[in-house]
């Protein structure tokens, strides 16, 4: 029986639970006078009947399958002979599919006649443990539902125990934001530490030569790669400028002629159309940079009189990623225009100061921690952007402070590593989670200093 | 006080007033270019929104139509090699490309040598034997029998219609020589070459051949995707904002959870990936670049956003109604099931199809996890392996050949139809229930 049957059986015993807990408690009403003498409505008899038989056969069910190939590939990993249990990391992952490459005949030849053994283990463990979990999973959801009716009688709390087991999965559902940063973070870290085993961290962080192409045997000169990532810091942080050097002034005259000059009527039609540049996915803002914009620069910069533009020039991705951003930007910047009292605006007016500049002297000086925040924000989105940068920007590691030769990012790069087949030993694999860890620490650090900004200047004027 | 001092102040008064008028003037003009910078921002913003639109609906709108041929085939049974029309290894190994060939050969019976033969020969898509093939399987009763029907031509040829291929251009600057094109013309004047509204883009998978090439696979990949992160995120996100607005303790552990939900809706989709591709397909064993994967990942990417809004809609139902529920003796839980959750269902589902559609144009995550793989097959469950609409428009920027640039225009174009469908839907959701209390 496989999973997904498993799951329906499971639902339907779930359903036949409800239907028998219900009709139970009608029964057991009768003995005392009817349902009026019920505790609860018949309802939440059958519900509580429903839950016990469903809640350990799910969770059963979802950690056997969870682990099942962990755990059958551990036991028949530990009973091979001693020179294939040697094998590690990426050589373990090549003999599992060899060996069912070789069940399901698309190689004829194993390469070691212990492959054979292997091969019958695993399809008898995988026998046995279809068995055994259709069997654990249909006992526990019938035994719990036994339980649960048999424990139906007239004076059972039957709703309040119902409530708290819904209070439960509530809380429960709100704990997967936790989960998922602790996932994330052990993912990373996990990867990180061993990729530091392998080269020293200060190497990572100062070191000025990236090239993480490790080479195949030791004996190819230079086959130990360079994982210095300073080269890709500055051409992350080049390309996020060049976005922010965009996008803040266009998205914060947008906004503050949105909020101060323009009339309900063209605030009305303006705004939503620049949010559909919000709503446009990244991939073709790249597709965009890549195909139009990068040539166009070039032979602008051409024409100009200005050679050796690289055709994924950092110009390129930066100025599409700015036009990405200026959305953003706008919109955090008119929550915040608008938050400013019209107290202080007329106060200004009063003492005759015109519009632009009340706006200039009295509304930004107040709005500033909040703009500041909005850009704290968009820098951070600047930064952890893949799509456009993997598509416009350049993959050779470039330390440079020109805008329009090549350069590659901290996303470009973990999205080359682990795009296609990887060994998870290498250290070129492991490096995309070191930069991963450095790229989840910076845009964390920069939205928590950004909300605490922004959350200050609520405060200041609700 | 004399005349003169007089005149002294006056004159003072009056130079005042000029350089009071000429400063007002300054300052007016001040406050008109600062306007204008309002004004070329706007305009900025909105210029480079109908350039980006501009630029891929010109050179995705002529993916929608294509170029095909009117041909006389015969299925002729020696030809072919097939002796028995349900033996399925002859079948795989007739000559479906001779037919063709043949159908051309007595179209243009006046061709003769081999380098004219084969410049015929490529009038016709390479694959188009295939549908052949698929015709004779499907109605088994043509075998030996002639009929006319419409082969898709080849993709030079289609560029020819379109008037990507210059006919003017030098001969040796051109794709197709002159020859080709006197074929081509030839056919348009007996009507047996026409463009006609491109199935095949809908009805194919990915392919190597930009004419076959279809987006079917990937719309069946993301309907899956979407179908796993809808399922999973939607009760999770609406069950998760129901306890933290309603049932959650005002203390340090339900701070933590609501910093931590803030922060992830900023964390970059590329490390939910990483966490996709450590956690789900290292430690768990999941199918590689399959459907169930990729849902997985965009509900962690999405619940943020869905919790977000579900929390601000279940805010905006008044007290009173809560108050009232209560007071009929109403238990917290029956308040919320029956009366505060029906009554916030519309701002978040509006705020779930929002979710949905930056679920459906996400890329990067889906990269970590293996969508990126060439897939010519539709997938048939979210198990198998698959790609995205993102991904496909990803891989297909990456091709050098032409034809592609404008696969990958239509591709975004029905991918950009897609998100305006879901985005004016949840509008329309907004408009028809929001409730002002």
């Amino acid at each position: 029986m496989t999973s997904s049957s498993l799951f329906l059986l499971l639902v339907l015993i779930v359903a036949v639970s409800y239907f028998f807990g219900r009709k139970r408690s009608e029964v057991v009403a009768q003995s005392v006078g009817g349902i009026r003498h019920l505790h609860s409505l018949p309802n939440y008899y059958g519900l509580m009947a429903a839950v016990w038989a469903g809640v350990p056969g799910l969770v059963i069910l979802s950690l056997w399958v969870a682990f099942e190939t962990t755990v059958m590939q551990g036991i028949v990993f530990s009973g091979l002979p001693d020179h294939l249990k040697t094998l590690t990391g990426p050589q373990v992952n090549l003999f599992w599919s060899e060996v069912y490459n070789l069940r399901s005949g698309a190689i004829s030849a194993p390469s070691d006649p212990a492959l054979l053994d292997a091969m019958a283990h695993i399809t008898t463990l995988e026998q046995q443990s279809k068995i055994g979990k259709a069997v654990m999973v249909i006992a526990l959801s019938v035994l719990g539902g036994g339980i649960g009716w048999s424990l139906i009688r007239p004076t059972q709390k039957a709703r309040n125990q119902f409530e708290v087991v819904l209070r439960t999965l509530l809380m429960l559902s709100s704990m997967i934001a936790i989960f998922t940063t602790v996932g994330i973070l052990f993912s990373v870290l996990f990867e990180s530490v061993r990729f530091f085993r392998e080269v020293p961290i200060t190497e990572f962080m100062f070191g000025t030569k990236w090239s993480p192409q490790v080479a195949i045997n030791a004996e190819v000169a230079g086959s130990s790669g360079a994982f210095g990532a300073v080269p890709l810091f500055v051409g992350t942080l080049m390309i996020a400028s060049i976005a922010l050097i965009i996008a803040v002034p266009i998205g914060l005259m947008t906004a503050v002629y949105l909020v101060e000059y323009a009339s309900r009527r063209v605030r009305n039609i303006i705004k939503p159309l620049l949010e559909v540049l919000a709503g446009i996915p990244t991939v073709v803002y790249g597709f965009f940079a890549a195909l139009t914009m990068a040539p166009q620069l070039k032979t602008f910069f051409e024409d100009v009189g200005v050679n050796g533009v690289s055709s994924e020039s950092a110009l390129a991705a930066g100025l599409v990623m700015g036009i990405m951003i200026i959305p953003f930007v706008s919109s955090l910047a008119d929550d915040v225009i608008n938050a400013v009292p019209n107290s202080l605006r007329d106060g200004s007016y009063g003492l005759g100061a015109t519009r632009s500049e009340t706006i200039k002297q009295v509304v930004f000086p107040a709005a500033l921690p909040g703009i500041v925040g909005g850009v704290l924000l968009a820098a951070s989105r600047a930064i952890g952007e893949t799509m456009i940068v993997v598509m416009a920007a350049g993959l050779a590691a470039n330390l440079t402070a020109n805008p329009l030769e090549a350069v590659t990012t901290v996303t470009v790069q973990i999205a080359t590593l682990l795009v296609g087949d990887q060994e998870f030993d290498s250290a070129k694999t492991l490096s995309a989670f070191a930069l991963g860890l450095m790229l989840f620490f910076t845009t964390l650090l920069l939205n928590i200093v950004a909300l605490a900004v922004v959350k200050r200047f609520r405060e200041q004027y609700d | 006080m004399t005349d003169q001092n007089l005149n002294a102040i006056e004159r003072m008064a009056m130079v005042k007033q000029e350089r009071m008028a000429a400063k007002l003037g300054k300052r007016y003009a001040k406050e008109k270019r600062f306007q204008a910078y309002g004004i070329v921002s706007i305009v900025i913003g909105l210029s480079f929104l109908a350039m980006l639109l501009g630029t891929i609906f010109t050179a995705g709108f002529s993916t929608f139509y294509a170029t095909e041929i009117r041909l006389t085939v015969t299925y002729d049974q020696e030809l072919l090699g097939v002796a028995d029309m349900n033996d399925e290894s002859q079948l795989a190994f007739a000559n479906w490309g001779a037919l063709v060939k043949n159908a051309l050969a007595e179209r243009f019976p006046d061709v003769s040598g081999r380098s004219a033969r084969r410049q015929l020969n490529s009038l016709v898509s390479s694959v188009a034997e295939y549908d052949l093939k698929d015709r004779l399987e499907a109605h088994p009763e043509l075998l030996g029998t002639t009929e006319e029907i419409w082969l898709m031509a080849d993709d030079e040829i289609d560029a020819l219609m379109k008037k990507q291929i210059d006919r003017d251009a030098p001969e040796s600057e051109r794709r197709l020589n002159d020859f080709q094109i006197s074929l081509v013309d030839s056919l348009i004047e007996s009507g047996e070459l026409k463009t006609a509204f491109n199935t095949t883009f809908f009805t194919n998978g990915d392919s190597r051949e930009p004419e076959q090439a279809g987006i079917r696979g990937a719309m069946i990949g993301s309907f899956f995707t979407l179908l796993v992160t809808l399922v999973l995120s939607f009760p999770i996100g609406v069950s998760a904002a129901i306890y933290l607005e309603e049932f959650a303790p005002k203390n340090r552990f339900t701070e933590i959870i609501e910093v931590n939900i803030n922060n992830l809706a900023a964390v970059p989709s590329i490390v939910f990936g990483l966490l996709g591709l450590a956690v789900f397909i290292n430690v768990f064993h999941l199918p590689r670049s399959a459907p169930v994967v990729g849902g997985l990942v965009l509900t962690l990417m999405t619940l943020p956003t869905i919790i977000i809004s579900s929390r601000s809609a279940i805010k905006a139902v008044p007290p009173s109604i809560r108050e009232a529920a209560l007071g009929l003796g109403a238990s917290r839980v029956q308040m919320v099931l029956h009366h505060v959750l029906p009554l916030a269902m519309p701002g978040m589902l509006t705020g779930t199809i929002i979710g949905m559609a930056q679920a459906l144009g996400e890329t990067a995550p889906l990269l970590m996890i293996g969508m990126v793989a060439f897939i010519a097959d539709v997938p048939g469950t979210p198990l198998d392996p698959s790609t995205v609409l993102p991904v496909q428009i990803f891989l297909w920027s990456d091709l050098p050949e032409r034809a592609f640039v404008a696969k990958t225009s239509g591709a975004i174009m029905v991918l950009l139809g897609f998100l305006a469908i879901m985005n004016l839907f949840a509008v329309f959701l907004r408009r028809k229930f929001e409730q002002r209390w």
